[in-house]
């Protein structure tokens, strides 16, 4: 793999980011709203309940992992998206790039676009809610790095839907973390679903996660073995991802759908 | 770099967009693809750049073939220039010639920028957004980023396409006087009759996915008793192939 190519596919969406103002501002925006919504929501739940000792906490925390995998995962479609929309797709597939570098560009790239956005926010609920996500500590780091590797795995799987399927697969590319939503147990613990939906649940990285959050939070407790096998679920995930990308690129030049591909 | 063509053929599901093409481009020579929309011709490039996988045939650029294990080391040595495909519209003139320097593995770059600004007049603009640009202005922009890695082989799918005469004129002009100076093999697809006459030393008619007729404009010319290309396309366009 060449550094000097990743870093040149890398620039090209730094310079996109760096010269518009709005597109910042979008990326901070939608985060920052999460904060408030789930800061009030959960601020309520805390007058009218005594589950948690710490709602706001707990719920926030929350909002902001998920939106964290939400970000990650949406970065790295919107990149891919770009390429569609600004009719640059043919020449970036004439150029002597690997897929293995365009794979890795987007990915280093995505979390650039995540931290744009998520790290105002972060901040924001200090002093607005006295919720720091930081408290969680080092294992923290394995949590965000479980959830980067398995929002990047999302984002292998639209645009994989996009070289399949072309811009039409747009709207997929919004949807898709929505659907999983429910099953990554984000804000309430896995014994809500019903049995069978427990079972499906727990093939799925963000359970065990945010599941291991409430644990840190709630408990002051951390169990490394689950935070590992969400790590190992991500990664297992990612492989398959890469997978189908390179199945999705094949076919795409067997149909010829990788010349002329754009809004 | 010479460029072999054998037996391609690609079929789309039931269709057959190209049937078993072979052509020749020998090294620094510029051949001209012709045939009516719909032909073949942009399948037959897209395989040529390998963009689509051929359902049979070879392509060979130096006598080595255009498969995955070369593909990069013989992309690197090729570009694609057409008024079809952008650049990011977002970025300045000069972020994208940068960022294709860089794809590109280009050495010097500032030096190959600065080169090509001045050779394709792109100063005035080099600064603003190319999706600020006109046709024309694009066009040269494009141009430049075909031409960032010193190709060896150029693929151009009408490169004129949609420009006032006076830029069309500043293109063939420049891109004479650019394969004069520089080891340059070209493919150029065009619908211009004139511009195929003025840059290409050989051409081959395409119709419906087949080659139905090649050699020099003159060749053509006089073979089919027309005065010139253009009549000389419209007869092969409409008629019978020659080749059947």
């Amino acid at each position: 793999m060449s550094w000097n190519k990743i870093y040149a596919l890398s620039l090209r969406h730094i310079y996109l980011i760096k010269g518009s103002f709005p597109r910042i501002l979008d990326l901070i925006y939608w985060p920052t709203i999460q904060i408030f919504l789930w800061g009030f929501i959960s601020k309520f739940f805390t007058l009218n309940s005594t589950y948690y000792e710490n709602t706001v906490g707990i719920i926030l925390s929350a909002a902001i992992l998920y939106d964290f995998l939400f970000r990650s995962s949406i970065s790295y479609n919107m990149m891919f998206l770009e390429e569609i929309w600004s009719r640059n797709f043919t020449n970036l597939f004439i150029a002597p790039i690997k897929i293995s570098e365009i794979i890795s560009a987007l990915t280093f790239t995505a979390i650039f676009r995540t931290l744009i956005g998520l790290v105002p926010a972060a901040l924001l609920a200090i002093p607005l809610f006295d919720v720091s996500i930081f408290k969680i500590g080092i294992p923290l780091i394995f949590l965000l790095v479980s959830l980067y590797i398995f929002g990047v795995t999302l984002g292998l799987l639209v645009t994989s839907g996009l070289i399949r399927f072309g811009p039409s697969f747009e709207n997929i590319a919004w949807a898709s973390l929505f659907f999983l939503a429910p099953l990554g147990c984000i804000y309430y613990p896995i014994e809500i679903l019903p049995e069978w939906l427990q079972f499906v649940a727990k093939l799925l990285p963000l359970v065990h996660l945010f599941e291991e959050m409430r644990n840190i939070l709630v408990n002051d407790l951390i169990n490394y073995y689950e935070v590992l096998k969400a790590c190992i679920i991500s990664f297992i995930y990612f492989i398959g991802g890469i997978v189908i990308f390179y199945y999705s690129y094949n076919g795409a030049k067997e149909r010829g759908t990788l010349i002329n591909m754009g809004e | 770099m010479k460029l072999e063509v054998k037996n391609l053929i690609k079929k789309f599901k039931t269709t057959i967009a190209v049937n078993n093409i072979s052509l020749e481009i020998e090294k620094n020579s510029t051949l001209g693809l012709l045939g009516p929309n719909g032909c073949g011709k942009t399948t037959s490039i897209g395989m040529m750049l390998g963009l689509i996988t051929p359902t049979n045939g070879e392509i060979l650029i130096d006598g080595i073939p255009l498969i995955s294990k070369n593909r990069i080391k013989l992309l690197s040595l090729m570009n694609f220039c057409s008024p079809y495909i952008e650049l990011p519209k977002k970025l300045t003139v000069i972020q994208n010639l940068e960022v294709y320097a860089r794809l590109y593995g280009v050495k010097e770059i500032s030096d190959r920028i600065e080169e090509l600004v001045e050779d394709l007049n792109l100063n005035k603009f080099l600064y603003k957004k190319t999706g600020e640009l006109s046709s024309g202005q694009k066009n040269r922009v494009s141009l430049a980023k075909s031409l960032i890695n010193k190709p060896k082989l150029l693929f151009l799918d009408e490169p004129t396409a949609s420009l006032d005469p006076d830029v069309g004129d500043f293109v063939r002009e420049y891109l004479e006087q650019y394969k004069n100076k520089n080891e340059l093999t070209v493919l150029l697809a065009s619908h211009n009759m004139k511009e195929v006459e003025r840059l290409c030393n050989k051409i081959v008619m395409m119709k419906e996915g087949k080659i139905v007729d090649r050699g020099t404009c003159k060749e053509l010319i006089n073979k089919h008793g027309r005065v010139n290309l253009e009549d000389t396309f419209l007869k092969i366009a409409r008629g019978k192939n020659e080749l059947e």
